[in-house]
C-alpha cells in the first residue's frame, strides 16, 4: 500500500529531509447517495526536488487526489502535511496564502487571462503571494526567458499556440518560486510535439530543484517522471 | 502567518532545513492591497465598452434624470425668487379705488388722508412712507429758461409730481448731486423741486450749485438736487419732483394721490389688510393695496409639483440600472468562473474575489454616476440658456449624484460579489476557460 520507502508511516529517522508531500491515510469522500469514496486510505509521499507523476484511468481519484494536494479540498479523514505542516488545521485564508507562496498550478485549460497580456498574466500570481513589489516584474520576465517566451511578453494569450500557452502557465507558476508544482493534464490539450517540449521544460524545472508532481491519464507523459504512483479505484495500486 | 508557525507538527518541530520554516511574514508594502484591489478590479472595465454603456445606460439616465429634477427645479425656484427680488418684495402702495361713471369714465372712489406717511409708518413692518401724486397740469410749459420762443417746437412737458420729504427714502432713490428738499420746504410751500435725472438733462440742468430755476407756468422753481436712481417708481426719473406743500398752494394739489410705503421682507400679506384699516378706517374698501405676496406659496408651490413627478420617475430609473449593474456582474461572474478558480488556486481569498467584483460593480456605477449628473447639469444650464434663465444648482447636488451611482453600484454588486467568492475553485477549474 506504500507509494515509496519514504511514504511509510513509521517515524524518519531524526535529521532526515523533510518531505514536501505527505500524505497519511487519506480518504476523501463525496457524500451520497451514494456516498462515493474518491480516494481510499492513501499514503503518499514526495520528497524535496522529487519529480511523480500520477496515472490513472478516469474516475481513478486523480484529479480529488490534485485538488486535495493543491489545497483546494480537504481530505475527509487522515492527514496531508505540506512542507511539514499539518494543513488540516489551517482555515481557508490560510491555505489560500499557503497556496499562493508555497504552490504553483499548471492545468489543462491553461486558464490564462485572455485580455491581459502574457506579462500581465505571470505577474498575477505574485500579487496574491507578496512577492515584493520591486522584485514582481524581473521575476516574471526572468520566468518568461526562462520558458522561452521572452519575446512575447506584450502578446495576449489568445495569439500565442497551444504549446506556448501552456508555457505561459508554467512560467506563471514558478514566478512565485513555489516549493510544489502541481501539474493537472499539463499535456492533455497539446499535440505530440509540444508536448515533448513542456515534458522537456518540466526536466529542466526539476533538474534546477523544484519539486513537480504531474497527474496525467498518458502512460507517455507519466513514464519521463523519477517515480510513478497508479491510482486505481481511489486506491495507490502500485508504484514505479 | 504566526498562527501557521504554531501549528507545525510538534514531532518534528526540531527538524531543521527550509522544511520547517513554512511561509515566512509578508511585508505590508507587498500584501494585497485596496490599490491591487482596485487594479484588478478596473483592469477590464474599458475591454469590452458596448456591454459597459448597457451596464451604465440606466444609471446613467436615472442619475441624468434625478440631477436635472433637482436642477430645474432649483431654477425654477430660483427664478421666482428673481421676481421677488428685495425692491419688488418691500414696496408697497394705497391707491384710492376707482369706480366707472356712468360717463364711461373712472373716478376716485376714496381718498387718502394728508397724513398718511405718518398713519402708515405706525404700523409694524413699515419701514418708511411717503406720499406721491402726480400733479396733472396740461397745457403747461416746464423750462429751465423764462424764454418764450415761439419758433421753437413745442414739446412734451416732463411729469410733474408732488411728494412728501420721504419719497427718497422710500423708494430707495440716489441723489446724484445737490439734495432733497425737506419738511421745511413742505410746510412753508417753498417753490423748491428735485428732478430726475433724464428730466434734468432734457431741461438743460447739469448743476445746482448755481441755483438753477424751473419755470413751471413761468413760476421759478429753485432745483434743489438731482436724483440719478429710484429703485422702485422708475419713471421718477422723468419727472419733476415738488413738495406736496408747494403743490398744493401753487397747483391746486387736491388730494394726495398714492402712499407709497417701504416695508419689511414678508410683511405684504398682513400689511395689505392693515394699511386701508389706518388710512380710511371708516371706508377700508375704498383704497387698493398693492402689495408683494409672501416669498413663500408661489415658490414652493412650484418645486414641490417638479420634485413630487420627476423625483419618483428618475428614482424608478435609477432602480432600473441598479438592477442592470447587478445583471451585468453577475453574468461576468459567469463567464469569468474560470479565472475566479484561477485567483483561488494562486492564491485569492473569497473575500478578495468578492472584494474585486464589488469594487468592478461600484466603479461602473460611480462612472454611470459621474456621466449621468453631467448629463443633468448639462441639461439644466442648457435648457435655462435657451429660455434665459438663470441656471442654479447645488454643486453638492452634483456631487451627491456620482456618489449615488457609487452606492448603486455597490448594493447592486452585492449579490454578484457573494455569488463569486462562493465560487469553489475545484468546480472553477474544471470548466474549460
Amino acid at each position: 500500500m506504500t507509494a515509496s520507502p519514504a511514504a511509510t508511516t513509521a517515524p524518519l529517522p531524526a535529521g532526515a529531509p523533510e518531505p514536501a508531500i505527505e500524505l497519511r491515510d487519506v480518504t476523501r469522500s463525496f457524500p451520497g447517495p451514494p456516498e462515493v469514496q474518491a480516494l481510499k486510505g492513501v499514503n503518499v509521499s514526495v520528497a524535496d526536488g522529487e519529480y511523480v507523476s500520477i496515472i490513472g484511468p478516469s474516475g481513478s481519484g486523480k484529479s480529488t487526489m490534485l485538488n486535495i494536494l493543491g489545497l483546494l479540498d480537504r481530505p475527509t479523514v487522515g492527514e496531508y502535511r505540506l512542507g511539514g505542516v499539518l494543513t488540516s488545521g489551517l482555515g481557508e485564508d490560510e491555505r489560500a496564502a499557503v497556496r499562493a507562496r508555497q504552490l504553483g498550478f499548471v492545468f489543462q485549460a491553461f486558464h490564462l487571462m485572455s485580455r491581459r497580456t502574457v506579462l500581465e498574466n505571470v505577474l498575477l500570481p505574485m500579487l496574491y503571494a507578496g512577492t515584493p513589489r520591486a522584485e514582481r516584474e524581473p521575476r516574471a520576465r526572468e520566468a518568461l526567458e526562462r520558458v522561452g517566451l521572452g519575446h512575447r511578453l506584450g502578446f495576449q494569450p489568445g495569439t500565442l499556440s497551444g504549446g506556448e500557452r501552456q508555457r505561459v502557465a508554467v512560467a506563471r507558476a514558478v514566478a512565485t518560486r513555489p516549493r510544489v508544482l502541481l501539474a493537472d493534464e499539463p499535456t492533455g490539450n497539446l499535440d505530440q510535439a509540444t508536448s515533448a517540449e513542456i515534458m522537456a521544460l518540466f526536466e529542466e524545472l526539476n533538474d534546477d530543484g523544484l519539486t513537480l508532481v504531474v497527474i496525467t491519464h498518458d502512460d507517455g507523459v507519466a513514464r519521463r517522471a523519477h517515480r510513478r504512483i497508479r491510482l486505481a479505484d481511489g486506491r495507490v495500486s502500485s508504484a514505479a | 502567518m504566526r498562527g501557521l508557525r504554531g501549528r507545525r507538527g510538534g514531532r518534528r518541530g526540531d527538524a531543521a532545513g527550509p522544511a520547517t520554516t513554512p511561509l515566512r511574514a509578508v511585508a505590508p508594502a507587498d500584501r494585497f492591497r485596496f490599490s491591487d484591489l482596485l487594479g484588478e478590479a478596473t483592469a477590464d472595465i474599458g475591454s469590452r465598452p458596448g456591454r459597459l454603456v448597457t451596464t451604465i445606460i440606466g444609471t446613467v439616465l436615472g442619475i441624468a434624470a434625478l440631477i436635472a429634477t433637482i436642477g430645474f427645479a432649483q431654477t425654477a425656484a430660483g427664478q421666482i425668487a428673481q421676481q421677488f427680488d428685495a425692491t419688488a418684495a418691500t414696496q408697497l402702495s394705497v391707491t384710492p379705488a376707482t369706480a366707472d361713471t356712468t360717463g364711461g369714465t373712472t373716478v376716485a372712489a376714496g381718498v387718502l388722508p394728508w397724513d398718511a406717511p405718518a398713519r402708515l409708518e405706525r404700523l409694524a413692518g413699515v419701514e418708511s412712507a411717503a406720499l406721491l401724486a402726480e400733479v396733472s397740469l396740461p397745457e403747461v410749459t416746464i423750462t429751465a429758461v423764462p424764454v418764450n420762443d415761439p419758433s421753437q417746437a413745442p414739446v412734451a412737458a416732463p411729469p410733474v409730481y408732488a411728494a412728501s420729504e420721504e419719497l427718497l427714502d422710500t423708494l430707495g432713490g440716489h441723489v446724484a448731486t445737490g439734495r432733497f428738499f425737506d419738511r421745511g420746504h413742505d410746510a412753508r410751500g417753498d417753490r423748491v423741486a428735485v428732478l430726475g435725472s433724464r428730466a434734468a438733462e432734457r431741461l438743460g440742468v447739469q448743476r445746482v450749485d448755481t441755483q438753477p430755476s424751473v419755470f413751471i407756468d413761468g413760476i421759478p422753481y429753485t432745483v434743489l438736487g438731482v436724483v440719478d436712481s429710484y429703485a422702485a417708481r422708475a419713471e421718477l426719473l422723468n419727472a419733476v419732483v415738488l413738495p406736496t406743500g408747494t403743490a398744493r398752494a401753487d397747483l391746486g394739489l387736491t388730494t394726495p394721490g398714492d402712499a407709497q410705503a417701504r416695508i419689511a421682507i414678508g410683511a405684504g400679506p398682513q400689511l395689505s389688510e392693515q394699511a386701508p384699516l389706518a388710512l380710511a378706517p371708516d371706508d377700508p374698501e375704498s383704497l387698493e393695496v398693492s402689495a408683494p405676496r409672501g416669498r413663500s406659496d408661489l415658490g414652493e408651490d412650484v418645486q414641490a409639483d417638479v420634485n413630487g413627478v420627476f423625483v419618483i420617475l428618475s428614482l424608478v430609473v435609477l432602480l432600473a440600472g441598479g438592477v442592470g449593474i447587478a445583471n451585468v456582474t453577475m453574468l461576468s461572474v459567469v463567464e469569468r468562473t474560470g479565472e475566479i478558480g484561477l485567483r483561488r488556486a494562486v492564491g485569492a481569498t473569497s473575500r478578495q474575489i468578492a472584494g474585486q467584483f464589488m469594487a468592478e460593480s461600484v466603479v461602473v456605477g460611480l462612472l454611470g454616476g459621474l456621466i449621468g449628473a453631467s448629463l443633468g447639469v448639462f441639461s439644466v444650464v442648457g435648457l435655462s440658456l435657451a429660455r434665459g434663465w438663470t441656471p442654479v444648482l447645488d454643486p453638492w447636488v452634483a456631487v451627491g449624484g456620482a456618489l449615488l451611482g457609487a452606492v448603486l453600484g455597490l448594493v447592486a454588486g452585492g449579490l454578484p460579489a457573494r455569488r463569486a467568492a462562493r465560487i469553489e475553485p475545484v468546480d472553477a477549474l474544471r470548466g474549460g476557460t
